[in-house]
């Protein structure tokens, strides 16, 4: 084993904020070009689950001409077992403000926005407040940057970049086709780079040591660190900022209760890994290690053998046909057929062959859903189904 | 005048009157009156000159936006998978019990409303709800039972209908 696969903690998030300014001050005078280059050799790729490289896509938002673009912090933090976005904006607000308005710098941007979803309301105020200190900052040193807070109202789907533009535009939160792509085409029609906090946090560490040390952290196309949020059957829920690439079974070692039997990586959305393959499971984004490697919004969810995989795949479906924002029919009707389907098997209305068929459906909703929340659906109910098939039927 | 019309157009002048000023006004009115009747929708499609289909479309699209009547505190327990592991059905029927209602439902005083929400985002500190905008988290049945005795015990819940 190498030591690349190892967890190892990082502390580099929550680390004090109080250097804001001069980081600010600093980097605003440095060419969009050389901050662009900053990015892109760090190989930070977006913290939100997707992992897009976040330097091509401050790139693709630079070249794009055009008087009025705009920067966008994704704040709706909404996937099961996700939790680090709010401690971010309540814990270091300068990060991301700081890094929003480089970003506004880079791009030619002069007003920001953060989409708060509505069940973090009580962190308005505070955020208001860190938002009034900052643009006092931005007028002392002549940097034209507004930021504003927009509130969510309760609706999954408006992670989804397009659906958050939507919903910013007074409308219902349903994603668009694409392309074009935000950096083309966002916000009121206009260029716009939306960035998750965490991933805007990161362009601070960036921008303020270099992108070296943050390169430096992970492993080979998963490169520097990434908030995890650990819950369910572990003695110690919480956030923990780790390096990107160690093995699920380090992970499990650490944080399991010695009885895991499945963890769910990367939320509802996200895969569910049974214990017999921990070990060959690394953490990031993609690449060889030894076997498969997930990319993950940071939501790490244990279970115990306590747990019945029927609940919480019941559980998920529920989420998902409720969330969905019901515009396409594949993931409108596949996943109240997969609820039911999954169901029907479990009282033995249908026969246990009825899984195979369901598993057919999940896979038809990856390939034809509009967005990533139909498309992803399949991500969990496969690897659930066919790792705890008997737990589906008896 | 109705003081619906008045709250709407005091936030159309805040917020301003195009299209991308919608949901601000909506969770304007929906904060002062717990929820969006008819009426409010179509004064606000009157005073942002939208189709009142439109409004309509946008409103329902979101939870947190009701159509229907809620109480003045709205009780939404997260259901979402570690919740629901760490104790989410006793913490409801502790709810359920104390408030004599079931989910869905707002108490005959028009004090409380109860509904179940997906993920709210504290599963560490799993289960956890929403009393309007403060969160509890780490609940226990007597805990609920103790915030909820506060909630009643607040000058005005019982007489304030």
């Amino acid at each position: 084993m190498t030591t690349n696969y190892q967890l190892k903690r990082a502390d580099f998030i929550f680390k004090n904020e109080n250097d804001w300014e001069e980081v600010l001050s600093k980097n605003i005078n440095r060419s969009p070009q050389e901050l662009i280059n900053e990015l892109i050799s760090s190989e930070l790729k977006g913290r939100g689950g997707a992992g897009f490289p976040t330097g091509l896509k401050w790139k693709l938002s630079a070249e794009a001409v055009d008087e009025t673009k705009y920067v966008i912090c994704n704040a709706d933090e909404g996937e099961p077992g996700t939790f680090k976005d709010r401690e971010i904006l309540s814990r270091v607000p300068f990060k991301v403000l700081t890094a929003m308005a480089v970003c506004g710098h880079v791009i030619g941007a002069k007003e920001g926005y953060i989409y708060l979803r509505g069940e973090y309301f009580f962190l308005q105020p505070e955020l208001n407040k860190a938002i009034g200190e900052f643009e006092y900052y931005c007028k002392e040193i002549n940097l034209d940057f507004k930021i504003r807070i927009f509130m969510g109202s309760g609706a999954y789907i408006c992670g989804e970049e397009t659906a958050l533009f939507e919903s910013m535009e007074g409308k219902r939160g349903e994603p668009r086709n694409k392309p074009p792509y935000p950096s083309s085409c966002g916000y009121m029609g206009k260029p716009t780079v939306i960035n998750n906090v965490e991933t805007l946090a990161h362009t601070f560490t960036i921008f303020k040591y270099g992108a070296k040390r943050f390169y430096d952290l992970g492993v080979q196309y998963s490169r520097g660190s990434k908030l995890f949020s650990v819950s369910g059957d572990t003695p110690k829920p919480g956030i923990y900022e780790l390096e990107l690439g160690m093995s699920l079974a380090d992970f499990v070692d650490e944080f399991g209760d010695g009885d895991t039997k499945a963890v769910q990586v990367g939320g509802a959305s996200g895969f569910l890994v049974p214990r017999k393959r921990f070990s060959e499971t690394a953490i990031g984004f993609q690449g060889k290690l030894t076997g498969i490697s997930l990319p993950t919004g940071g939501s790490m969810m244990l279970f115990n053998s306590s747990r019945s995989m029927f609940n919480v795949l019941d559980n998920y479906l529920e989420f998902f046909r409720e969330e969905s924002c019901g515009q396409c029919t594949p993931c409108r009707v596949g996943c109240q057929q997969l609820l039911k389907g999954i169901k029907a098997v479990k009282r033995g209305e249908k026969n246990a062959q009825y899984l195979d068929k369901l598993l057919r459906l999940a896979e038809t909703m990856q390939y034809t859903a509009k967005c990533g929340l139909g498309q992803s659906v399949a991500n969990s109910f496969s690897s659930i189904v066919e790792n705890f098939r008997e737990e589906m039927i008896y | 005048m109705n003081p619906v019309s008045d709250l709407i157009r005091n936030l159309a002048d805040q917020y301003g009157r195009n299209r991308h000023n919608l949901l601000p006004i909506l969770q304007g009115v929906v904060e002062q009156e717990k929820y969006l009747s008819e009426f409010s929708m179509t004064e606000i499609a009157r005073e942002l000159d939208l189709p009142a289909a439109d409004v309509y479309g946008t409103a329902t699209f979101y939870s947190f936006l009701e159509h229907k009547k809620m109480g003045k505190y709205i009780i939404r327990v997260c259901k979402t998978i570690t919740c629901s592991m760490k104790g989410k059905n006793q913490i409801m029927l502790a709810i359920e019990d104390m408030l004599k209602i079931n989910v869905g439902e707002t108490t005959p005083d028009g004090n409380f409303s109860l509904l179940q929400t997906n993920c709210l985002g504290f599963c560490h500190k799993a289960p956890a709800m929403l009393i309007n905008n403060e969160v509890y988290t780490e609940l226990t049945p007597e805990k609920v039972r103790e915030i909820l005795s506060s909630y009643l015990k607040k000058k005005g819940v019982h007489n304030d209908n």
